[in-house]
């Protein structure tokens, strides 16, 4: 048999062999399977026919109750809610024609809108017809009593007891946690069906997603025996469902309720990031606009839906997490770094700012924010006044590949690994990435724009926020983190999530980040600062902070920047990154306002809102006491 | 009658006389009939299964008809192009296995699915073709029985995928397309010495896997096989109720319809994974022996086609073509009857859903085209 055989015929011949004792094993196999099945179908059929008739033991799945979510101080966000739902069984109801009949006489009896109709159509035409499909939920006292009156002329119709996902605090929050809805179609596909048995929602965006194998608990199954048309008549035994986990998030409610009015009653779209510096937790975070989240639960109309997803304000976008916006000159601080930390520059070096900065050998002005130009500028001014020519000058002496470098150490350009799903990365660009994406050089002109922050670099506003925690400290970077602890509900055992360090920015001299950090003191208590007049004249504590102003249009070579002559999706964003107190810092926050105009008279008093609300000792109405800006 | 029955191929061997008419369109009319014959049978018990839903037919009765075009399209294709194809096919469908593991939502338990945009498909399914052409294609030019070097080629060829797809979890398909892997090996004549060897070396190393290749799930499924009853409100569930509705059939069945089992929802999957439980509960062994006859039929019918193919490539991916087909019907009736650990095969043809049913039609119409265009491939 080892002889070579490459003949054909031979070859054919090994083949047909091969396939003859393939073709005997098979008989043998399926002969093992007829004989099996005659073992349980002619041996012991007695003994199956008496179970088969005595069947009447069903298994029910049990679903567990969802954990819940609190925000840091125990305040509930996401809730159970005891309802009472409709539901219809179209085994019992019969045919077609019988169900519209049903629907009809329904209709006299509760109020129900085209859309639940609609719903249930639709999810008629997907369950097993054994199955119950809900019709209405959270029936009244009055509805259910006019149903159970009506109950013996409506054949298949059932009012169920369950728990309904509520969020108490509605719109607030509702970036953060997010909500459940009905498993789809997809989802359906994709999820372990013994897991989901008995359950019909799932976390869809939001904590509620993230978090959803901590909070959707063990299903759990009853043994309940049934009559003959298979409705139960009693449980004999079960394995309860053990409830899911509860979550408590690090986000205060109250500093939360703060960032997100600072943003709503000054009318900006917008995000407000607040992080505690020492470990990452997240303190505040909010998406300006924002949305209900109760009407997705149990299905929003498409009529509603529609509005929300088309609305040019976006309300449905998670602005914190998914934003992406030129930093401006909030990037300026980092860039100050960096020239020190590779001695591009030195503490007191200087350059001489004349309005504008041109590259060697070309016409193009880079144009500094101040006509007339700062004059001579050390670091210190730089910041303070937010020169735009010394970070023009200094860009261009790092380079960008130092400049990605050292910014990457940030976090920029990266996820910052939240516990919170879809998040966007930023842009920290590269000459290896234009090359990739527009297939063209890196030009030094590309360099300066990304020096103050404007060109291709974008930041999310959870990255700045991370990014100036990193500063705060030092260097010492922790990842964003949302969710503070969890809890065992039946054993009311809570486990704190311990923080994630990263690793540490490289910096030859430490001393660096206090320069730094002294430098942004003076942009908000120096009387030349920028965020002097709209903060640091109120301010009870000291703040080190940055202005921003991130171009969204861009200005023609010899045109002036008219804020009257533009429309409002072409006006500046204003930005502001802060943290306070600046010789220990406990909270570190980014402010951006989209089309907001000036840093410093928009972004900053925002910020101050939230540090205000984290920092000073509230009175009992909840405000925080201390010193406010005069009205 | 020789006693290499299959050695003369015979359809049109000798000085044939005008093929037939669905000979010259490439198709074979027994092995059509075969499969129309169960597939009609699988539209009847569905009709019961999914408690006299006619939506569900027509759904189902729609993936045959499209499985059937399927079937006729591929058996066009000339296998000299499958052939030069074929190692892209493979490739590709490892890389989608890839990009599947990669883009996985990890936290929704397996990720089988990969999302197009247009089209959500497995890409696992594609490997159920693509491993059995693939190894054809690599023992077609070697020595045979081939040397232990190919042999060792030929376990990458399958191993590679088998892995990818068991990472996902989804150890059925996995399973699958390793027996593919073996089929092939087998077909392409590795010698006896080894065949035995390697049983004895897989009864070795069956507890290591036990210990450290399966996931607890799997355990626990392996586990209530033997003793459904330690378990009977989880995984023994299935089994235990599956063999009261297979045997509370009969002989004759309780008739179509009358299923109580399937009906009042005892059985789970009644329509997919388990629903020759509902088959034999109505129909009996007689039904169920009709039904093992018809598959016995398609798979010897395909095995003498494959014989019959033009050169070693086309035998071998038709041989184990044809023996995947067996394999999910063994290893579905297996289970359900409970002599096999429950590992979701569907029953060919029979339980509902599309996918699967896809693949095994273009496997048979590859199949036909490696029989019915060897003549030109061979002159």
């Amino acid at each position: 048999m080892s002889r070579p055989l490459r003949d054909t015929r031979a070859a054919r011949k090994l083949f047909a062999g091969r396939a003859l004792v393939a073709g005997v094993l098979v008989f043998l196999l399926f002969s093992v399977i007829a004989a099996r099945l005659a073992w349980l179908q002619i041996v012991n059929h007695e003994h199956f026919a008496t179970l088969s008739d005595q069947n009447r033991i069903r298994l029910v799945p049990v679903p567990p109750t969802r954990g819940q979510i609190f925000d840091r101080k125990g305040v509930l966000l996401a809730g159970n809610l005891a309802s009472f739902h409709l539901e219809i069984t179209p085994e019992q109801v019969g045919s077609h024609a019988q169900m519209e009949a049903l629907l009809e006489q329904l209709k006299t009896l509760i109020e129900l809108s085209d859309s639940e109709i609609n719903r249930f159509r639709r999810l008629l035409r997907r369950s097993p017809r054994y199955n119950g499909v809900p019709l209405r939920f959270n029936l009244t006292e009055d509805e259910m009593a006019r149903v159970a009156i009506n109950q013996f002329r409506l054949p298949g119709v059932d009012i169920r007891n369950d728990l309904t996902r509520t969020y108490p605090l509605g719109t607030h929050m509702a970036h953060v946690v997010g909500y459940v809805g009905r498993i789809d179609e997809q989802e359906l596909a994709r999820l372990d069906p013994a897991e989901y048995s008995g359950s019909s929602h799932i976390g869809k965006i939001g904590v509620e997603k993230s978090y959803e194998d901590v909070l959707r608990g063990k299903v759990g199954y009853q043994q309940v025996e049934t009559n003959a048309q298979g409705r139960v008549i009693r449980v004999l035994e079960s394995t309860p469902p053990t409830a899911g986990r509860n979550v408590y998030l690090t986000i205060d409610s109250r500093v939360q309720r703060v960032a997100e009015l600072a943003l709503s009653e000054a009318n900006f779209n917008g995000a407000i990031v607040a992080i505690d510096p020492r470990n990452g937790e997240l303190i505040a975070m909010a998406s300006n606009p924002s949305y209900d989240p109760n009407p997705f639960v149990n299905g929003i109309d498409a009529k509603s839906y529609k509005a929300l997803n088309t609305s040019p304000d976006r309300p449905l976008y998670n602005r914190a997490l998914r934003g992406m916006y030129p930093p401006g000159s909030t990037i300026k601080p980092f860039m100050g770094l960096a020239g020190l930390a590779y001695n591009a520059v030195d503490r007191y070096s200087s350059i001489f700012c004349g309005g504008y900065f041109q590259l060697p050998g070309q016409d193009h002005k880079f144009r500094d924010w101040r006509r007339g130009g700062h004059g001579r500028t050390d670091l210190d001014r730089a910041i303070t006044e937010s020169c735009d020519v010394y970070f023009y000058d200094l860009a261009l002496e790092l380079g960008i590949d130092r400049i990605g470098a050292f910014l990457g150490q940030f976090g920029f350009g990266k996820p910052t690994g939240i516990d919170l799903r879809n998040e966007k990365s930023g842009l920290l660009p590269s000459q290896d990435w234009k090359r990739r994406t527009y297939n063209q050089a890196w030009f030094p002109g590309d360099t300066v724009s990304v020096g103050i922050g404007q060109g291709y670099l974008l930041v999310t506003p959870l990255q700045l926020a991370s990014a100036t925690a990193t500063l705060a400290m030092g260097g010492r970077r922790f990842q964003p983190r949302i969710v503070h602890a969890l809890e065992d509900p039946a054993l009311r055992r809570i486990t704190e999530l311990p923080a994630v360090a990263l690793p540490s920015v490289a910096a030859p001299d430490r001393r660096i980040f206090e320069w730094v950090t002294a430098f942004m003191t003076h942009v908000v208590h120096s009387e030349r600062g920028t965020a002097f007049r709209a903060v640091g004249k109120f301010s009870a504590y000291r703040i080190a902070g940055k202005t921003g102003t991130a171009q969204v249009f861009t200005v023609g070579q010899n045109e002036r920047y008219d804020a009257s002559r533009l429309k409002d999706e072409l006006l500046d964003h204003a930005l502001f990154m802060a943290f306070a107190p600046a010789d220990a810092p406990r909270i570190a926050v980014a402010v951006i306002a989209e089309n907001g105009g000036h840093g410093g008279s928009v972004a900053a008093p925002l910020a101050k809102k939230v540090m205000d609300a984290y920092l000073l000792p509230t009175n009992a109405a909840g405000a925080p006491a201390g010193a406010s800006p005069p009205p | 009658m020789s006693p290499y029955a299959f050695q003369d191929a015979p359809l049109h061997d000798r000085e044939a006389p005008r093929p037939r008419l669905l000979a010259r369109v490439h198709l074979d009319a027994p092995l059509l009939l075969g499969l129309l014959a169960v597939a009609a049978i699988g539209l009847v018990v569905l009709y019961s299964a999914s408690l006299q839903d006619l939506e569900s037919v027509i759904r189902q009765g729609t993936r045959l008809g499209l499985g059937f075009v399927v079937l006729i399209v591929l058996a066009q294709v000339p296998p000299t192009l499958l052939r030069t194809w074929t190692p892209a096919l493979y490739a590709i469908g490892n890389l989608l296995l890839v990009a599947v593991l990669l883009v996985g939502d990890h936290s929704m338990g397996a990720q089988r699915w990969l999302d197009l945009g247009f089209v959500r498909f497995q890409p696992s399914e594609i490997m159920k073709i693509a491993v059995p052409l693939m190894l054809a294609w690599h023992f077609a030019d070697k020595q045979l029985p081939p040397r232990v070097p190919h042999l060792l080629v030929g376990a990458v060829i399958a191993g590679v995928p088998f892995v990818l797809i068991a990472k996902q979890p989804d150890l059925g398909t996995g399973l699958v397309v390793f027996s593919a892997g073996l089929f092939a090996l087998f077909l392409g004549g590795m010698s006896w010495k080894i065949i035995f060897g390697l049983i004895a070396a897989i009864a070795a190393v069956a507890p290591v896997f036990w210990e450290y290749g399966m996931r607890e799930y799997q355990r626990q499924r392996v586990r209530t096989l033997f003793d459904p009853e330690a378990d009977p409100l989880g995984a023994g569930y299935h089994i235990i109720q599956s063999k009261i509705a297979i045997g509370s059939g009969g002989l004759y069945g309780k008739g179509w319809l009358n299923g109580t089992q399937s009906h009042l929802e005892f059985l789970p999957e009644s329509h997919t994974d388990f629903i020759l439980g509902t088959f034999a509960e109505e129909f009996g062994l007689i039904g169920v022996c009709i039904l093992l006859v018809l598959y016995f039929l398609i798979v010897a019918r395909a095995l003498r086609l494959a014989a019959g193919a033009g050169d070693t490539y086309g035998r071998i991916a038709g041989g184990t073509l044809a023996l995947v087909f067996f394999f999910y019907a063994f290893v579905n009736t297996g289970m359900v009857s409970g002599i096999l650990p429950v590992v979701g095969v569907p029953l060919p043809l029979v339980s509902y859903g599309g996918t699967s049913l896809v693949t095994i039609m273009a496997g048979f119409g590859i199949l036909m085209s490696l029989h019915f265009h060897r003549r030109r491939v061979g002159h």
